[in-house]
């Protein structure tokens, strides 16, 4: 049985990474938190925990961060008033101050791909937001709402957002039709970028963590390791920034899709 | 069996043309970010307004990127 295990093995090895220690991929795998068996949509899986994780931290940090209400405030509490800060001043710059109703929502979407990313930094965690499944769910549904929000609030003018009134008249037709696409593509590149780049950084650092152990196998791999293991350092440090910029990016559009939905005029 | 193998290898070639797109993207950015750079020394009491447009702007140009790099992922792993 240990035969067949290690063949399997050898075989998955020679087909999938030349000389990788491990794929870099695997890290993205869904697995079952408790036993075996397949996966439904009900299981608790390792994606539902790290979610569940990250509306914790969040919990914790705003729970605990207004607690004192000091006038001279605690650490947790200056993260708690920097982020609502920055997320409010946010909203009101790109949507406008009628959009500032919508913060709570603009808000919950920051705070959650922020911790969610935040925490899959941690070496053995698991990333939901490197899931095209859970990105689009936030990206297609924020997409739903603004446009079911756009004509709750004006009505068939909310199509003057593809009527150019300000183009040639001929040309107004044609840029209708683009207007149309590049507004149904929107979704989609919404949650496309972010998935993509947490998966991205993410596969690159293993990359470099499966060339790590090459001195162990060969004399270059006393030049390939240190290489290797510095990548990893200064990737990581990328990785860290790359978190926080995507989810600042991806409120900031969600922003410029609300300001669309309020004031579709051009 | 030689089609197989033709189409084994080139999904392969097809995953390194696609990533061809992510060093276009690559200048995108890097245009952006450059122009940007570029405006605000010119008038920096100008540039701390117009960071969020930069993101966006980062954002646009960096997608069409993360789609080529999806159409290589595809074609490695999906197809």
């Amino acid at each position: 049985m240990t035969d067949v295990a290690t063949e399997e093995a050898v075989e998955h090895g020679a087909e999938q990474g030349a000389g990788l220690a491990f794929h870099p991929l695997d890290q993205f795998k869904i697995t079952r938190l408790f036993g075996e068996g397949p996966i439904e949509w009900y299981t608790p899986t390792n994606a539902t925990l790290w979610m569940a994780l990250a509306v914790v931290a969040i919990i914790v940090i705003f729970v605990f961060g207004s607690k004192g209400r000091a006038l001279i405030p605690s650490r947790l509490q200056s993260i708690g008033e920097m982020a609502y800060g920055f997320v409010y001043k946010m909203v009101e710059d790109v949507a406008g101050h009628d959009g500032a109703k919508f913060f709570p929502l603009i808000m919950t979407l920051f705070l959650f791909i922020l911790s969610a990313n935040m925490l899959g930094l941690l070496p053995g965690s698991f990333t939901p937001t490197s899931h095209i499944a859970v990105t689009a769910i936030l990206g297609f549904g924020f997409f739903i709402f603004v446009t079911l929000l756009g004509f709750a609030k004006n009505g068939a003018h909310f199509l003057g957002l593809f009527w150019m009134s300000d183009a040639p008249l001929i040309l107004r037709p044609i840029i209708a039709v683009i207007e149309v696409i590049s507004y149904f593509v929107r979704p989609v590149s919404h949650s496309i970028r972010l998935a993509g780049n947490i998966m991205a950084g993410h596969a690159v650092m293993k990359v470099f963590a499966a060339f790590a152990p090459l001195v162990l196998m060969s004399a270059i791999g006393y030049v390939v390791t240190p290489v290797s293991i510095l990548a990893i350092t200064a990737i990581y440090a990328l990785e860290v920034l790359v978190a926080f910029i995507q989810a600042y990016v991806f409120t900031i559009l969600a922003c410029v899709y609300l300001k669309d939905a309020l004031h579709p005029g051009h | 069996m030689e089609i197989a193998a033709a189409a084994a290898m080139g999904k392969f070639i097809g995953a390194g043309l696609a990533a061809i797109g992510s060093g276009a993207a690559a200048i995108g950015v890097g245009n952006v970010a450059g122009n940007f750079l570029a405006g605000a020394l010119r008038n920096p009491s100008a540039a701390g307004s117009q960071t969020a447009t930069l993101f966006i702007g980062l954002a646009f140009a960096e997608a069409l990127g993360i789609f080529s790099f999806l159409v290589a992922l595809l074609l490695m792993f999906a197809v």
